[in-house]
This record gives C-alpha cells, structure tokens and sequence, in this order.
C-alpha cells in the first residue's frame, strides 16, 4: 500500500490546535527535524507532546516551545532547555515527567493494544501516587497505562513508499514504539526507497504502523555533546 | 582522598568477568576507563546499544550514535543497537548485571535522590527509577557532601525520592559503604583519610570495625 505524500506540508495536513503528538528522537538523536521545524510554520497550539526530551533552547522541540505552541509536555528528562525549566517552574508549561522505561512502554503497549501494565518503576516515589500497587514475586509493582497520539511524528533513516522503516544505530530510541502508537503515524526519512529495494528481513518498523512516509528536505543532526579522543 | 578519577577506579574493581554494565552520566562514565586486566565487560546505554566502545577520534563523530549523556561514541565489535522498550526490557528484566549512577543523597535503608529539587531544579529522572527498581546490583558514585558541607549520606533522604530500598554500595571520595540491614557499614577508606573524618561527615547511622582497610588502587 503507497504510503508516500509529497512533502512535509502534506504529511501534517490535520494537525490541529489542542491534539496530542508523539515525537521521536532521544536528546536531538533521531528527531523529526522537518516536521518539527513545519509544526513551527503552521503555528498549532495547545499541543501535547509526548518525546522523551524537550530539546535544547534553539533546536528540537525547544523550537515549539520558545513560540509557546506546548501546553503539556510528557517527557523522561528535560535538563538541557533553560527556556522548559524556566515555563515550569513559572507554571505556564504543564509537565509530566515520567521514567524513561514506563514511557517506553507506555507507547508500545498503546500501540500493541494493551491498555496498562504494572512496573516496578517509581514505587515509593512521586511517580507512583494515585496509582495502584500490587505485589508480584514479592516486589510492588505500580499500574501505568498505556499512551497513544492523534500523530505520532517519527523519523528513520531508510524508509520505502510502503512505510516500511529502517533506523540508524542510536537513533532508533522512542521511534519504533510511538509509530506504533499514532493515530496518525507520519514518517519522515533520509533515504526513501521504492518498495522492494529494502530487504524485508532487516526492517524495523513494518509499514503497517506507518500512514505517511516522506523525504525530509534537510537534515542538520546536530550534536548536543560531541566528545571526541586524541589521535595517538 | 579521592578525586573523580579514583573513585571510578574503586567502582572498576567492582566488576566481573561477563557482566553486562549501565553507567550512568557524570563520575559513573569515567568507570570505562578502567576495566582491571583479564575482564571483560560489555556497556550498555539505554538510549540503545550494547557494546559501547570509547568516544571517537575528531572528525569521526556520528550525531547518530551517543549515549545516554548524549556524548558521541563508537561501538566495538560485537555490539547492538536496539529500540527504547527493548533497552528497558534488557534493565528491568534484570539481564543487565550492574547499574552504577550518581546521587544527590543516599539514606541508610538504601534510598536514593537524583532527579528533582522542589522549586529549584527538575531535570528529570531519565531511566534512573527504571534502573534503580530493578537492578539487584547498584553502586552509588558520589561525592560525601554537598557544596554547602552537609552530607549526603543520610538517615533520611530529604528530596523527592527516585527509589526505595535499592542502593547496595556508595563509594564517595572518602570511603566505601555497604548498606544493609538498616545501616551504613564503613568497608574501606580512601588513601589518607581518617576513620573520624568519615564519621563526622556521614549523618546517617554508620558501622565501624575496628579495622578499616585503606583502599587499594
């Protein structure tokens, strides 16, 4: 089935003030650079995203939140955006911060038809209250239910027009699970490929969780911590 | 006493031959460089691989491939690159052997806090409540106090917690502790550091043998 639209324009035609989105990438790793520089063009409000991080000042979805175009995030760990901290702490950004695992999972159980699970993840801490605890091989465990999207916006490094998908090394991360989990899943890719050219025992993310695929027009992959050694 | 580097060195002895090891960020990453001769460990980073090498030569760096710091890395032969659910499953199925993270403070029944101070700092806590809830191995890497002096090795964590009842081992620039029954147990001390100076800088309740083996690096 042809999953292919033209263009970044086309593949978020229906995103609307107030919905939910999944954005993949970890850090700035593995992030839907171009749909997330359009959500900036198309000006969508009182968004609610779902990505594990909330990008840097300049750059991720720290783009969508100095045009304060989030009302709630979902995320694991937000530490290197002053602009996140400072809309927090002030009150004028909703954040649920949640372990990276149980969100993890949270977005594959949506997307796997499995509406909560328990995990062992946050007991006797903030993230378990209002949540109900049961024991398991002697252990609590606390119920975390699963997270789904009206988009989820991902991005792979090799895809083919039948939405089919293949990531690359760490920037697999969050994507595969929040395509599961979209409504809407919109992919966008490096390398887009006529179906056949990608060899079906090496892909990641079979089509049928994908709605859209599209070549994204640039890709900048910034790094945030470039570490490096000395050549001997 | 220790600096950083030494007490990375004193969390390598730790290791053992086959173990599958989660560094957290800060001193625990510097843990790597130390692999005592003969072992052989494999690092996982639960952004997504297994089999972390070390950061690469200038002009090799893959915006693709970090950890969980997100510093860039290679990986050595042999390693693996997998999804964020799958990384968690390997943590909480408790197929990784050894989790070793930072911490803001420790308290004698073996809490730890490392995520959030009220109204001040909300980082967030990443896969630390993931890997602390699970891990059955997990060595604190701190430093004994804070900057203001007071200790962080307490017998009540006074920040919002990360997990309880999880924490097996602290090794600080001072000494190395064992949490168990309830209580700090004094196992060794740093190069120069006196039994009195390790007491008088942990609040919560503490154990001392009458001997107490100065740490070997």
């Amino acid at each position: 089935m042809n999953k292919l639209v033209k263009n970044v324009e086309e593949a978020l035609i229906g995103v609307e003030d107030g919905m939910t989105l999944m954005i993949g990438g970890f850090g700035l790793c593995g992030i839907p650079e171009n749909s997330i520089a359009e959500l900036v063009k198309l000006g969508t409000k009182n968004l609610t995203c779902i990505s594990n991080n909330a990008g840097v000042d300049d750059f991720g979805l720290g783009l969508l939140l100095q045009t304060k175009q989030i009302k709630k995030m979902i995320s694991s760990y937000v530490g290197e955006n002053d602009e996140f901290e400072r809309q927090m702490l002030s009150g004028e950004l909703e954040v649920d911060l949640i372990p990276q695992g149980s969100l993890a999972e949270r977005c594959r159980a949506g997307g796997a038809g499995i509406p909560a699970f328990f995990t062992p993840a946050g007991y006797g801490t903030e993230v378990a209250e209002g949540k109900e605890v049961r024991i398991y091989n002697g252990k609590p465990h606390i119920l975390e239910e699963a997270l789904t999207a009206d988009f989820a916006i991902v991005k792979a490094w090799k895809g083919d027009t039948e939405g089919n998908l293949v990531f690359k090394a760490t920037a697999m991360n969050f994507n595969p699970m929040m395509a599961m989990a979209g409504k809407i899943t919109v992919a966008e890719v490096e390398e887009l490929v006529p179906a056949g050219q990608l060899d079906p025992n090496h892909i990641h993310t079979p089509g049928i969780f994908v709605q859209r695929i599209f070549k994204g027009e640039k890709f900048e992959k910034r790094i945030e911590q470039r570490t490096t050694r000395k050549r001997s | 006493m220790l600096d950083k580097t030494g007490i990375a060195k004193r969390i390598a002895q730790e290791l053992q031959n086959g173990w599958y090891v989660n560094l957290g960020i800060g001193i625990p990453t510097l843990v790597a460089n130390y692999i005592p001769e003969g072992i052989e460990v494999e690092f996982q980073s639960e952004n997504g691989v297994l089999g972390m090498g070390p950061f690469p030569f200038e002009g090799e760096e893959d915006a693709d491939l970090i950890n969980a710091g997100k510093q860039t890395i290679t990986v050595r032969e042999g390693a693996s690159f997998f999804d964020s659910a799958t990384s968690f499953a390997m943590i909480r199925g408790q197929h990784v052997q050894l989790t070793v993270l930072g911490a803001m403070e420790v308290s004698q029944n073996g809490d730890i806090a490392n995520w959030k101070i009220p109204g001040k700092m909300v980082k967030g806590m990443g896969g630390a409540m993931d890997l602390v809830a699970s891990a059955d191995n997990i060595i604190v890497a701190m430093m004994h106090s804070n900057k203001a002096g007071e200790s962080k090795i307490l017998k009540e964590c006074t920040l919002p917690l990360t997990g309880v009842a999880c924490v097996k081992k602290v090794v600080t620039e001072l000494a190395v502790l064992e949490i168990k029954d309830g209580k700090f147990h004094l196992i060794e001390r740093a190069p120069g550091v006196s039994v009195e100076e390790i007491v008088s800088k942990t609040e919560g309740d503490l154990v001392v043998p009458e001997f107490v083996p100065e740490m070997q690096l």
